[in-house]
């Protein structure tokens, strides 16, 4: 940790007004997110605490509000906040979740794919190209729509959209890196293969992954979001901040926009901190660009 | 040349064929669609048939190989729901949604153009940071959201414009297009201006990054340095340098438009091909969704060919393989 603090990213950090405010939103993100739920008043799933009186209440500061509802109720009596900070749980889980599992999956078939080459090289490759040429937005759609409704599902989706970039960047440094001296080195004192791409491949080409990683949190939230806003992603009993939107576009014509339009905003905003750190690392961890 | 073009054909057939593959795949995950086309009263043996007739007792390969010799006759399939033939369905819809994701690509390129050249030639300025936070901001939000954030104000509170479905169409070449008459057109711009925020917001932040490289070059300090006036310089020796990259990206930036117009054309009702895609999903209308996917991606696989021979053409140094 002192380490870190010393280091020169943080102290670039120090002097990026725009990496400290993505980091703060971030960082209040994760407060949120873990100690939310025992924040607010209501656990907006158990029905035994909604009041069906209290439906549609707007936001506290319109005619009408009142100060137990900050951002106003749903339909069922819902705190549109509690809702918001148990939906924030599952967006965030699924977007770093899956960028998790797509991060080890891609890793893994690059660095196979360009250690070993030859065939699997191009069957993987190919296949990567392939899925390229296809928005994600819509494979994912498609994906889902086989699969059926699901957090878990959800993230499989993500996932088989989310490691082709990782294969592609891991496969060109691992070529890279296998030319270098090192590796020789290491395999002409008769290392097996297993220990070389661990040990010594792998350390080397992870740095290019950590923006990918970053912005990639920020792409899932917004997949995720779509994908449920649609009706196709998590199930109504594990509401994202997407589904909460669908729930509020029904109402949203008979004027009860703030259903809808504060878990928009919540999305927004930790998307945009994400993107704001994303950027910074790419500044910084790009040699090119200094 | 000749060379170059025939890889490419066969790297699109193949493409086209591994498509079909996953269509398959996944298609025969969503389980069985008998009960989409029997009456909800059907006998055992009624079932039994229909599965028969359907060829599902077939073996997978066996399958595969009807589907993909009936798509390479281009029988795609009846509709479940519409019991009209899946690829009318699409052509019937797909003017509605080019004319969408044509009016968004224009915004977009008009908007992002002028700021992007503008944040790419003094990026230490206190506007081209906010240009810059804007584009990011438009990266970050949700685009069915704003969307709906745009049909409350203008359409719901304002009473500017109509909050869903397509006004009156013309014909014109043959096609049903709606941006020629005023009441069609009031319809069409809440859509086409969701759509085009997320392209708009990453063609600013590419330009930008390409002016930024392009004015680093020596012949722009040539240019000025020889007292060329500063838009000429920016807009003739730079943002014509800059805009070659842009030409690979536009085939990614048309699919994503595609794919997100099934979310736009869902908000505001709109009659194109992603909601037909959105709404088969629904009803487990099978033989659409294939039909779409296998469209929409000769529809890539065309439009990525095009760019690429485009790309040549322009950039000289590029040697096509």
């Amino acid at each position: 940790m002192k380490r870190f603090a010393a280091s020169e990213l943080f102290h670039s950090f120090r002097h990026n007004r725009s990496a400290m405010i993505g980091a703060a939103i971030v960082a209040m993100f994760v407060v949120m997110v873990s100690i939310g739920p025992w924040l607010v008043a209501q656990d907006p799933y158990d029905v035994a605490q909604l009041e069906l009186m209290d439906s549609f209440k707007p936001p506290v500061w319109l005619e009408g509000g009142v100060p137990q509802y900050l951002l106003g109720t749903d339909g069922q009596g819902r705190d549109v906040l509690a809702s918001i900070v148990y939906g924030s749980r599952i967006s965030l889980f699924i977007g770093f979740t899956a960028m998790l599992g797509s991060c080890v999956l891609g890793a893994a078939l690059g660095l196979l794919a360009g250690f070993y080459g030859g065939k699997l090289d191009s069957v993987i490759m190919r296949i990567a190209d392939i899925q390229l040429s296809f928005p994600s937005v819509l494979t994912a759609l498609f994906l889902m729509s086989a699969f059926g409704t699901g957090a878990d599902k959800v993230l499989i989706a993500l996932i088989s959209v989310g490691w082709v970039v990782y294969a592609r960047i891991v496969r060109g440094s691992t070529l890279r890196e296998s030319q270098k001296e090192y590796v020789q080195a290491a395999r002409v004192s008769g290392l097996p293969n297993r220990k070389i791409i661990l040990r010594h491949v792998l350390p080397n080409v992870l740095t290019p992954l950590i923006v990918v990683a970053t912005i990639q949190v920020g792409t899932f939230i917004l997949i995720e979001a779509s994908l449920s806003f649609l009706g196709v992603g998590v199930p109504i009993t594990e509401p994202s901040l997407g589904l909460l939107i669908k729930n509020g576009f029904d109402v949203l014509f008979s004027g009860l926009w703030w259903i809808s339009v504060f878990p928009g905003l919540f999305i927004m905003l930790i998307v945009f901190g994400i993107n704001l750190l994303g950027d910074f690392l790419r500044d910084e961890l790009n040699p090119r660009l200094k | 040349m000749f060379g170059y073009f025939t890889k490419r054909l066969i790297q699109i057939v193949v493409v086209l064929w591994a498509v079909s593959v996953l269509v398959f795949v996944m298609m025969s995950f969503t389980g069985d669609p008998t009960y989409m086309m029997v009456p909800l009263d059907a006998t055992e043996e009624q079932i039994a048939q229909a599965r028969r007739l359907l060829g599902l007792n077939d073996s997978h390969l066996v399958q595969y190989g009807h589907f993909l010799s009936s798509l390479v006759r281009g029988d795609f399939g009846r509709s479940f729901v519409f019991r009209q033939p899946a690829m009318q369905l699409i052509l019937e819809r797909l003017p509605a949604t080019l004319e969408i994701v044509i009016l968004a690509m224009a915004i977009a390129l008009v908007v992002a153009i002028p700021l992007g050249v503008y944040a790419g030639a003094s990026p230490e300025r206190a506007s081209s940071h906010a240009v810059m936070a804007g584009s990011l901001v438009g990266i970050s939000l949700p685009g069915f959201w704003l969307g709906m954030v745009l049909i409350y104000v203008f359409a719901v509170k304002l009473q500017l414009v109509p909050s869903s479905g397509r006004g009156p169409t013309q014909e014109l070449f043959g096609l049903r297009v709606s941006f020629l008459s005023w009441e069609g057109f009031r319809h069409l711009i809440l859509p086409a201006l969701t759509l085009s925020v997320g392209t708009l917001a990453i063609l600013i932040r590419i330009i930008r990054a390409e002016m930024m490289e392009v004015m680093k070059q020596d012949y722009i300090k040539f240019a000025r340095a020889k007292g060329a006036d500063r838009r000429g310089v920016l807009f003739k020796h730079g943002l014509k340098n800059a805009l070659i990259p842009l030409v690979t990206v536009f085939g990614l930036m048309m699919g994503d438009l595609i794919a997100f117009a099934t979310l736009t054309e869902t908000i505001f009702a709109w009659p194109g091909i992603g909601k037909l895609l959105v709404d088969s999903i629904y009803r487990g209308d099978r033989p659409v969704i294939v039909v779409y996917l296998m469209f929409v991606a000769f529809m890539f696989v065309v439009v990525n060919f095009v760019v690429d021979i485009l790309y040549a053409v322009i950039d000289p140094r590029i040697k096509v393989k």
